[in-house]
């Protein structure tokens, strides 16, 4: 095989459930490893939130739609010599088996590296691969294929019940689900069936309750095969393994028995024609005899890959690009030692543990049971000396209020029948329902009978109860506190069984010889020296800190969850390059083990450990920072820097008070009237009757939510009266404790995000983006626009004129983003987020500047003028699109509101507002239209907006049709061919039968207000089941509207981010090598 | 309630243990199992599984044996995993033991079986802290102490201990008496191993210096009859035309410390296919003219990367040795056939003309990988073939 000498890689798209930043940590490793190897890199990805769009990466950067079109205009313009499609999931691997099989890589003379699509097609297609496998003597579960209802039925004569059904080609088992009886056989059989593009089902036996292992395996063009790591399940069979609490090293299986699933592995490979790359296999053993079964495989990396990358230090993604281009694994270096070669198998002396972070509170009235079908947002991993210390430090890295096993309340609070029924059902609060079942008494044997959980984790897990009862005078007995220590508690928890405080705690742990000691993540059990500084907190007793040189921490983001993504960890990533820039040692710390923040290769010492307050001062009393940077983290560090700064760390950047002028209502409200600058009026209240007063006196709408909640949590616009008191009843109780906040609210406005750097005399604006949905929907949820398309210039220039009044006064030292909401031409300052911020990212690809390396060094002492930045100027129009998880959660009505949802974002770049924005609905998974008919159903309050909207459409040529009350109008108004539809049920056809047989192609629907809400639910959520582009605002339909007129001027063009500059700008400094 | 069984066996007031190192370097933990002063030879291993297989393996006769991963003891002890009918190790050393096991194979605890045989348990140490010393310091002798005496009181007899240079260990291990063995490996439930007739099986001698089981379960799976000869047999016995090979088995401590062992050899070679492993390999080196020095800490672990000259593909290995055969010390016609990436050191020899071969890591696994296991095929290939 000759070298190529240039390659393509896909990267994944946007963030989704079931496919998260680990393919940003993939991609990222690639490129540079395909780099390191000589070859020119091309990238193709819409996600702009990625390290791997920094422009400096790739050769040539593509923020693109993963279409096949898109793509073939890409490989026609760079006519690559091959194309790796096994570091972008699924995504990336549907892409190419299109684009190879309909003989466009033929004709471009682009081969496919890594992966050859009949093994693709044999792992992906449930039925090749179960018949690959009993060819190879390897035993599978009873299964068949079935493509139709009936075809599924007769199955089941075979397979029996309980029975689990896989869709083929969808992502994180998204429409499986498991059937116990034939009346829901049918029903889920039914969705999985649409779910698949293929509409093809696996029905398979279930093996409920057996143990789960997965190996990620290696292998290279010599035969040459590693088992990277092996993962033991902590859930058994029946959880999704991106749901399920996972350890590393297995640990339950005697060696010969691990061998076992070793060779299998090996033979799984040859079977499906893997020859060379990275893959996973998953198995199901029976721990009643230790039969196995083989689940299933991927011929990429993934997921756990990315976590067995992390929790070994062998950098899965790197080799696999590696090993695609022809290399050995013999011929390759382990990096980490220096001196042996990475033909190996990493041997661990620590213990990982991998809790999936989910988001149910976003979603109510989704089924928070874990199953078959992906839900988790986001993970964290913790690595310990034992399984205790990892799986607390797992607990205190999820950022959800838990330090420990002590159960919440609404597991305390169930009595043990509905206690047994939720251990058999698991959701979310499983690890804390397994301790208090310990808590209560219950022997192995009856937690064992409920979830089949390895008796071995749960004596773990009743250890550790059995300890919090002994601790109350531990920090009179040092043994006792060291030994707790090294379990795993935290000083937090020790301070409330010790009736102290976590301050005290941690002096005296300290003192009894319980200080954290750094160890090294080596890939060797410490057999030979380490080179590389990745490290994580222990106890023990040899530290193995390198010598600090001019150290910086900075802080990372965590688990990725709705609201704080993977664009925090894009910020933190670019800082290393501007503390390095500065002359600065960059070490970061962070515990979410799918992000490129957690590439030991990314920085220059790396702390994989939770972003908790005691951990952050023990690595702080390691590294003896000379500064610490909070700010690009997103909430997380913020929440830290207090404690920091009480113990002297020293904090660079804004000063914390900022934090607090911005974040407390009463000193925002101060600052805004010093400035002079207004914000919508507002009141707090303490009882349903000054909640009324107050609206009264606000007038109508008004914006309420409980004062305790962040982050738009249980927010709602609110139009009335009654609806402020059903709201009042259903969702905030209100007394003297427990305010609600209630705001005017904007109808109409337009909101507008500035993000902007200030180094204490001046103040560079990053970017203006304009939101395309009207002030009500979540910041992260609207689409939106840079530059500006409707807003004046001087309005701009005011805008610019208060964020840089607003970063002065606050004394900024790096980012800040400002929310605007503009009604009319009067500006109100919504919120201001002295940090960095989700759009920063997307700015920076939008105008080629990478913002939060900048920040970094003005964080660092640098001023924008020595620096030479100026305010961003956009190259072409950029739009964003969000992307929401509504498919994983049936029932739920997909509507953007005050509460944001979405999971991810795209960008679609393009010389009008029209073909950005048809690139990022394209990008976004949409289907764009460029003729077809329209539906349109509006609330009332949107119907004067209605004729113009529908005479756009007419001008495009589509048919249009509407509900009852809105074609009404539309007659009225002399659009006389709207032809009248059906509401659910309310005649024939009705508009889920409409959009099902595909003729609706466009569905605009607004709603306000739960009935109408609930109502309009099901024309929104039939048109996400039937896979209709829908809008829900009237600005997003006219965008719609111009992407629709940019599809019918001709095909969409596509253009390289390096295109953009015409060379690096002098402060950038070097990211691809 | 949670029971006293549940609580974490570290707030429950235990023993202290402590291992002293010639030198005076001293690591301290916990103790279980027998109170003693017991002295040897400190290794570590760095495989993530198989404790009862190392354990019983002969070849860790003199050793104190510490395992780097992280939990030890949670699949109790089986039958089928034993190397040999006892623990050979001297002592143990670990981060944590389980009490219980967690296994369907299991017909008892590691702790109570570790007990039962006198083992002394050190737990709770920072096995990382030993391994990090060994790896520097290399192989040392030392003293793990569990009786409560205080370690400071050892450090002058520890600076006394001895390593295993020398000492013909192999002696202690190996059987005095020749017997058959006829186990077959153990089998995955979901891959049942069909056991060829009994009769009709070609006769394999096996020259025990300290023989894992694994190897004869494996040579049973080829198809052979197995003999286990003690390493007092003569070459009138072994080439008198009962066997069709035989192979020289692994084992404890200095290969040239094996009394006769090389003599013997010498004087097979030629007659019958051989096959060495790991101190069988060693001792073919010495047959052969060559020379074998101790390596700085040894190989011990799951992980080895070794490369087959001949296919170059690379094979994931089982080691456990500290001595190696130099490969510069040996004769022009001895062909190198495996090397280990690690360090380069020897890992395999052949004669082929003389129908011997030889590798220095374990091809039986148990534990560790069964990427090797085509050796054991090749020699039965080998073994028909001289027949014939």
């Amino acid at each position: 095989m000759t070298k190529p000498s240039s390659v393509c890689i896909l990267g994944a798209g946007p963030i989704r459930i079931g496919q998260a930043c680990e393919f940003d940590y993939s991609g990222v490793q690639g490129v540079r490893a395909l780099r390191e190897e000589g070859c020119r890199v091309i990238l193709v990805n819409s996600n702009p939130a990625t390290v791997m769009t920094d422009a400096r990466l790739a050769h040539r950067t593509y923020v693109e739609p993963l279409t096949k079109k898109t793509v073939i205009a890409v490989l026609e313009k760079e006519r690559p010599d091959a194309l790796i499609p096994t570091l972008g999931g699924q995504t990336a691997l549907n892409l190419a088996i299109e684009l190879e099989e309909s003989g466009e890589l033929e004709r471009l003379g682009v081969r496919l590296l890594g992966a050859d699509v009949r093994s693709i097609r044999l792992a992906e297609d449930r039925e090749e691969f179960r018949v690959a496998m009993k060819e190879a003597g390897l035993p599978v579960l009873p299964a068949a294929t079935v493509t139709s209802i009936e075809e599924g039925l007769a199955a089941l004569d075979t397979v029996g019940l309980p029975a689990i059904l896989r869709p083929s080609f969808t992502l994180g088992g998204w429409g499986g689900g498991t059937a116990h009886d034939r009346e829901s056989f049918e029903l889920l059989l039914k969705k999985a069936l649409d779910a698949s593009p293929a509409t093809q089902v696996l029905v398979e036996a279930s093996v409920l309750g057996w143990k789960e292992f997965e190996l990620e395996v290696m292998r290279d063009s010599a035969g040459t095969f590693v088992v990277v790591c092996s993962i033991e399940n902590l859930d058994p069979m029946g959880v999704h393994t991106g749901d399920s609490i996972t350890v590393a090293p297995a640990q339950t299986l005697t060696d010969r028995e691990y061998q076992v699933l070793r060779d299998a592995a090996r033979t799984v490979l040859d079977a499906v024609g893997v020859a060379t790359g990275g893959a996973n296999v998953q198995f199901a053993v029976n721990p009643d005899d230790g039969s196995y079964v083989v689940i299933e495989m991927n011929p990429r990396v993934s997921r756990s890959s990315a976590l067995a990358s992390k929790a070994t230090g062998f950098p899965i993604a790197r080799i696999a690009a590696k090993v695609a281009l022809g290399r050995r694994l013999d011929e390759i270096i382990n990096d980490i030692t220096g001196s042996t070669p990475a033909s190996f198998e990493p041997a661990l002396d620590y213990v990982v543990v991998k809790i999936p972070r989910f988001a149910f509170e976003k979603f109510p009235g989704a089924d928070p049971v874990l199953g078959t079908s992906m839900k988790a947002v986001g993970e964290v991993a913790a690595m310990g000396r034992s399984f205790e210390e990892a799986l607390l430090k797992a607990v205190r890295s999820l950022e959800i209020d838990r330090d420990s096993l002590e159960a919440p309340r609404e597991v305390t609070a169930a009595d043990d029948a509905e206690l047994e029924g939720r251990l058999a059902e698991p959701t979310p609060d499983r690890l804390w329902e397994l301790a208090e079942a310990v808590r209560r008494g219950w022997s192995e044997e009856r937690i064992f009978a409920a979830t089949s959980v390895d008796p071995w984790f749960l004596r773990r897990i009743a250890g550790l109860v059995a300890a919090e009862g002994v601790a109350a005078d531990a920090l009179d007995q040092p043994k006792s506190l060291v030994a707790l220590k090294r379990l795993g508690f935290s000083d937090d928890q020790l301070g409330r069984l010790t009736n102290s405080d976590p301050g005290s705690v941690r002096e005296r742990r300290i003192e009894a010889g319980a200080g954290r000691i750094r160890r090294r993540v080596d890939t060797c059990a410490a057999e030979f020296e380490a080179r590389t500084p990745y490290l994580y907190g222990s106890f023990g007793d040899a530290d193995e800190q390198p010598t600090p040189r001019r150290p910086v921490i900075i802080l990372g983001g965590g688990p990725v969850r709705i609201g704080q993504g993977i664009e925090f960890d894009a910020c933190c990533v670019e800082a290393v390059a501007g503390l390095r820039a500065e002359g600065y040692e960059a070490v970061m710390v962070n515990c979410n083990p799918e992000t490129v923040s957690t590439d030991y290769d990314a920085v220059d010492r790396l702390h994989f450990d939770p972003l908790h307050s005691e951990d952050v001062l023990d690595i702080c009393d390691a590294e003896r920072p000379l500064g610490v940077v909070v700010q690009l983290g997103g909430q997380t560090p913020l929440k830290l820097a207090a404690e920091l700064e009480h113990h002297r760390v020293p904090i660079w950047g804004t000063p914390r008070d900022a934090i607090d002028r911005a974040e407390d209502r009463g000193r925002f409200a101060e600052l805004l009237s010093d400035l002079g600058l207004r914000q919508p009026p507002g009141r707090m209240v303490t009882s349903a009757e000054e909640a009324a007063e107050a609206a009264n006196e606000l007038g109508f709408p008004v914006l309420v939510r409980p004062s305790y909640v962040l982050g738009g949590r249980a927010m709602e616009i609110v139009y009335g009266h009654d609806q402020l008191a059903e709201y009042l009843e259903r969702a905030a109780a209100v007394d003297p404790d427990r305010p609600v906040l209630l705001d005017h609210f904007l109808e109409r406005a337009v909101e507008v995000d500035v993000d902007a750097v200030a180094d204490g005399e001046r103040v560079v604006i990053c970017g203006v983006l304009e939101h395309i949905e009207e002030a009500g929907v979540h910041s992260g949820d609207s689409g939106a626009v840079t530059p500006p398309v409707s807003l004046p210039l001087e309005l701009q220039a005011e805008l610019r004129h208060q964020v840089r009044l607003l970063a002065l006064a606050l004394d900024v030292r790096g980012l800040i983003n400002v929310q605007f909401a503009i009604q009319g031409d009067t500006v109100y300052v919504i919120e201001v987020n002295p940090r960095a911020s989700r759009t920063v990212p997307f700015l920076a690809r939008a105008n080629g500047t990478p913002w939060a390396e900048l920040a970094a060094r003005v964080c660092a002492g640098a001023s924008l003028s020595e620096l030479g930045v100026h305010d961003g100027v956009p190259t072409e129009v950029a739009v964003k699109l969000p992307v929401f998880p509504f498919e994983r959660f049936p029932g739920v009505d997909p509507l953007p509101g005050p509460e944001m949802r979405s999971t991810g974002e795209v960008m679609g770049r393009g010389r009008s507002f029209g073909e950005a924005f048809a690139k990022a609905a394209l990008a976004a998974g949409w289907r764009v239209p460029s003729e077809g008919r329209i539906l349109l159903s509006l609330a009332d309050r949107d119907k004067q907006r209605l004729p113009a909207l529908a005479a756009r459409f007419e001008e495009l040529g589509f048919a249009i049709c509407a509900t009852e009350g809105t074609a009404a109008i539309l007659h009225s108004a002399g659009f006389s061919e709207v032809t009248k539809v059906f509401k659910l049920g309310q005649g024939h056809p009705d508009i889920p039968q409409l959009l099902a047989d595909g003729a609706i192609q466009i569905v605009i629907n607004t709603a306000a207000g739960r009935r109408a809400a609930q109502d309009a639910g099901s024309i929104r959520r039939a048109a996400l089941d039937a896979g209709v582009l829908y809008f829900t605002t009237i600005p997003g339909a006219h965008a719609v509207a111009e992407a629709v007129a940019a599809l019918r001027r001709g095909p969409l063009s596509v253009r390289a981010l390096q295109d953009d500059a015409a060379g690096p700008p002098p402060w950038a400094a070097s990211l691809g090598d | 309630m949670t029971g006293p069984r549940d609580l974490p066996r570290s707030l429950t007031h235990p023993r202290p243990a402590h291992l002293v190192l010639r030198g005076g370097t001293v690591f301290s933990g916990w103790a279980v199992g027998a109170e003693v002063v017991i002295e040897g030879e400190v290794v570590f291993n760095t495989s993530m599984t198989g404790y009862q297989e190392m354990l019983t393996d002969p070849s860790y006769h003199g050793q104190i044996l510490t395992l780097t991963t992280s939990h030890v003891g949670q699949v109790g002890v089986n039958p089928e995993d034993a190397e040999s009918n006892r623990i050979w190790a001297r002592a143990l050393i670990v981060q944590d033991l389980d009490f219980e096991p967690s296994s369907w194979r299991s017909d008892g605890g590691a702790e109570a079986w570790l007990s039962e045989r006198g083992l002394a348990v050190g737990w709770g140490f920072d096995t990382r802290s030993i391994v990090r010393h060994v790896r520097t310091a290399g192989a040392v002798p030392g003293i793990l102490v569990t009786d409560g005496t205080a370690p400071e009181e050892l450090i002058g007899r520890a600076a006394e201990a001895r390593g295993t240079d020398g000492i013909d260990l192999a002696r202690e291990v190996a059987c005095t008496e020749a017997y058959d063995w006829n186990e077959g490996p153990w089998a995955s439930p979901s891959h049942p191993l069909e056991r060829g007739p009994d009769t009709d099986r070609p006769a394999v001698a096996v020259v025990d210096f300290g023989v894992k089981r694994s190897i004869l379960r494996r040579l049973v799976g080829e198809g052979f009859a197995v003999r286990v000869v003690p390493p007092g047999v003569t070459v009138d016995e072994l080439c008198g035309g009962r066997y069709a090979g035989v192979l020289l088995s692994n084992g404890p401590g200095d290969p040239a410390a094996v009394g006769g062992a090389a003599d013997l050899i010498s004087r097979l070679i030629g007659e019958i296919p051989i096959l060495g492993i790991c101190m069988g390999c060693q001792l073919l080196g010495l047959a052969l003219g060559g020379r074998t020095v101790k390596l700085p800490f040894g190989h011990h672990g799951g992980n080895h990367p070794v490369r087959d000259l001949s296919s170059g593909r690379v094979l994931v290995t089982s080691q456990n040795h500290n001595y190696v055969v130099e490969e510069s010390s040996l004769p022009r016609e001895v062909e190198v056939t495996h090397i280990n990436l690690t360090d380069g050191t020897l890992e395999g020899l052949a004669l082929p003309r003389a129908g011997v071969e030889a590798v220095q890591f374990h091809p039986e696994a148990s534990p560790g990988p069964n990427d090797s296991l085509g050796l054991f095929t090749r020699f039965a290939e080998r073994c028909r073939e001289a027949a014939s």
